[in-house]
């Protein structure tokens, strides 16, 4: 080996080290060290002395509603999780036959369709969700047309429902899009030859196009599940109170100040999330690879 | 099957229009009622124009949204290249996992750890105030960065390594043949990168509000304090003015994408 070569190596060596230095020392102060600060903040007290209390008052703390219901932690937490798995159900029921549909339209079609679904996308979620309030309110947009048409009127704003209607319209479009660019691109060479090969159109799909689509309903499922499960402004504007979602929780406890007990919160939130992904994505392997086998 | 499709698909999209439809009916109503439709009008738009706080928190936003994308675009995009050029899969993978992070993270749990470390090294520093511009922009960067690696790292991996390395036997120096052959390359990759950078700069609320101090409010931030008491159909004009910026833009996009696909034929016809 000569000396050209080896002076070449380095140089490329320095070059490569230039290229990743500032990212590399980005990412780790400002997404590995905060996360680490999480932790820190969780596990002390406002001295920063270490503490278990957070979690401890977390597990067992209660607190009541002016209406006399009891809230605690655990229950607005499970609630979290329920309202979130209820709207990423209603988004694949809804988004997976809208992906489909778009995925077979003419390519002009297709094109407005992105278009329209990418048009709320980029308008301020806030404000649509303020505008959803103005529509579900008792005396609102929707109950005025109700009994215009001589039906009842109905009570939505603060339950539940409303909630779960603000998280399906908010993130929806992330639910489509990566299950359209799958099925867009989808060879619909295979579909022909499972018709081919015997298959009527309900195992085509159950056989061929959603095995082959998995990937996309899991992104879908991962965009929409994550910002339903910490979301703050949807169940402030359109649930009851401010002690309503683990979000809510979150942020009530970051304007008190309490930041010790946000970030034991937002330590347990992560360690959920982080155990459910993996869950998924477990799952999922083995489905498609057992698909392959079989 | 056809109209059940048609059925199914318009009433989506009912769903996802109502919404925009009733606030673009509101910012024009005569009285301040967001559900009663009292009579034509223009004074919200007025009123809007003459909103200091309001126009202020539009020009914060368009400088944030400006410089975070310039930064997370150019350290993006270095840092793509240094990836694609990673020989040791192990730290290949732990800087492909790291830039995960931001992106499958819960917003509010990004903007809280920031916020945290903001506050902690602030007061080590002994700032009164330690949120500021300046975190915000940091924040911002933080979650832009991966967007733009994820758009600019699939256009390396698409390019012939062999060209570079032409333009080398060629004469040209690594530096040189870097911005006159991979840059011109992946520069598909890189424009969009910015633009979703830009768009997510631009629409970021949870992430801005945690980060935020009190002297540097953005749009998002400024809808929200608004959003917190009642609501005038100032608001909507507002978000009138957002959807009709946002439509101009999608067409003049998909006039320019029209453009593309041509010259790429024109190419395609040439031959060899």
């Amino acid at each position: 080996m000569n000396a050209d070569a080896a002076a070449l190596r380095a140089r490329a060596r320095r070059t490569q080290w230039a290229l990743l230095a500032p990212y590399s020392l980005w990412s780790v102060l400002f997404i590995v060290v905060p996360l680490v600060f999480v932790a820190y903040y969780a596990f002390t007290d406002n001295a920063f002395a270490f503490t278990t209390e957070h979690f401890v008052r977390f597990f067992t703390a209660t607190s009541s509603t002016d209406s006399g219901e009891v809230r605690t932690y655990l229950l607005i937490f499970g609630r979290s999780l329920k309202l979130a798995v209820i709207s990423t159900v209603i988004c694949l029921l809804l988004g997976y036959p809208l992906a489909y549909i778009m995925s077979r339209a003419k390519p002009r079609a297709q094109k407005i369709m992105m278009t329209l679904i990418m048009i709320p996308m980029w308008m301020n979620f806030l404000i649509r969700t303020y505008a959803w309030m103005t529509i579900l309110q008792d005396t609102g947009i929707l109950n005025g047309f109700l009994s215009l048409l001589g039906l009842g009127r109905v009570h939505i704003i603060g339950t539940e429902g409303a909630v779960v209607i603000g998280m399906v319209y908010d993130y929806l479009p992330y639910m489509v899009l990566p299950i359209y660019s799958i099925l867009a691109k989808l060879d619909v060479r295979l579909i022909e030859a499972a018709r081919d090969l015997g298959c009527n159109g309900v195992s085509v799909l159950r056989r061929v196009i959603w095995p082959l689509s998995l990937p996309g309903v899991l992104s879908g499922i991962t965009m929409v599940l994550i910002p339903s499960v910490s979301t703050f402004y949807i169940s402030q504007k359109l649930g009851s109170g401010k002690f309503f979602l683990i979000g809510d929780a979150i942020e009530g406890q970051y304007v008190a100040n309490n930041l010790h007990f946000a970030a034991a919160m937002a330590f347990i939130l992560m360690v959920v999330l982080l155990v459910c992904m993996a869950l998924m994505k477990y799952l999922t392997n083995r489905q498609v690879n057992g698909g392959a086998k079989a | 099957m056809k109209t059940a499709s048609r059925v199914f698909t318009t009433l989506i999209f009912l769903f996802l229009f109502a919404p925009i439809v009733i606030l673009l009916i509101f910012s024009f109503n005569a009285s301040k009622s967001l559900s009663v439709f009292s009579g034509f009008s223009l004074k919200w738009y007025g009123e809007l124009l003459n909103d200091q706080v309001t126009l202020s928190s539009v020009r914060n936003t368009l400088l944030l949204a400006v410089s975070a994308m310039v930064i997370s675009t150019v350290m993006g995009t270095a840092a793509s290249v240094g990836i694609d050029r990673l020989r040791r899969r192990w730290l290949r993978a732990t800087l492909n996992t790291v830039t995960d992070i931001p992106m499958t993270n819960p917003d509010i749990i990004t903007g809280i750890s920031l916020m945290l470390m903001f506050v902690f090294a602030g007061r080590l520093m002994g700032f009164s105030q330690s949120l500021s511009f300046w975190t915000m922009l940091i924040a911002h960067v933080t979650f832009c960065l991966p967007y733009v690696i994820l758009q600019v790292l699939p256009k390396l991996r698409q390019m012939d390594p062999a060209l570079p390395e032409a333009a080398q036997d060629l004469g040209c120096t690594p530096l040189r043949a870097f911005f006159k052959v991979t840059i011109p390359e992946i520069m598909p990759g890189i424009l969009t990168g910015a633009i979703m950078a830009f768009t997510m700069s631009l629409d970021d609320f949870v992430i801005s509000y945690f980060t935020s101090g009190a002297g540097f409010q953005t749009l998002p931030i400024r809808i929200y304090n608004m959003t917190k008491k009642t609501v005038t159909p100032k608001m909507y004009a507002l978000a009138t003015i957002i959807f009709f910026v946002i439509l101009a833009l999608l067409i003049i996009s998909s006039f320019t994408d029209r453009d593309d696909t041509k010259k790429k034929k024109l190419y395609r016809r040439q031959p060899d």
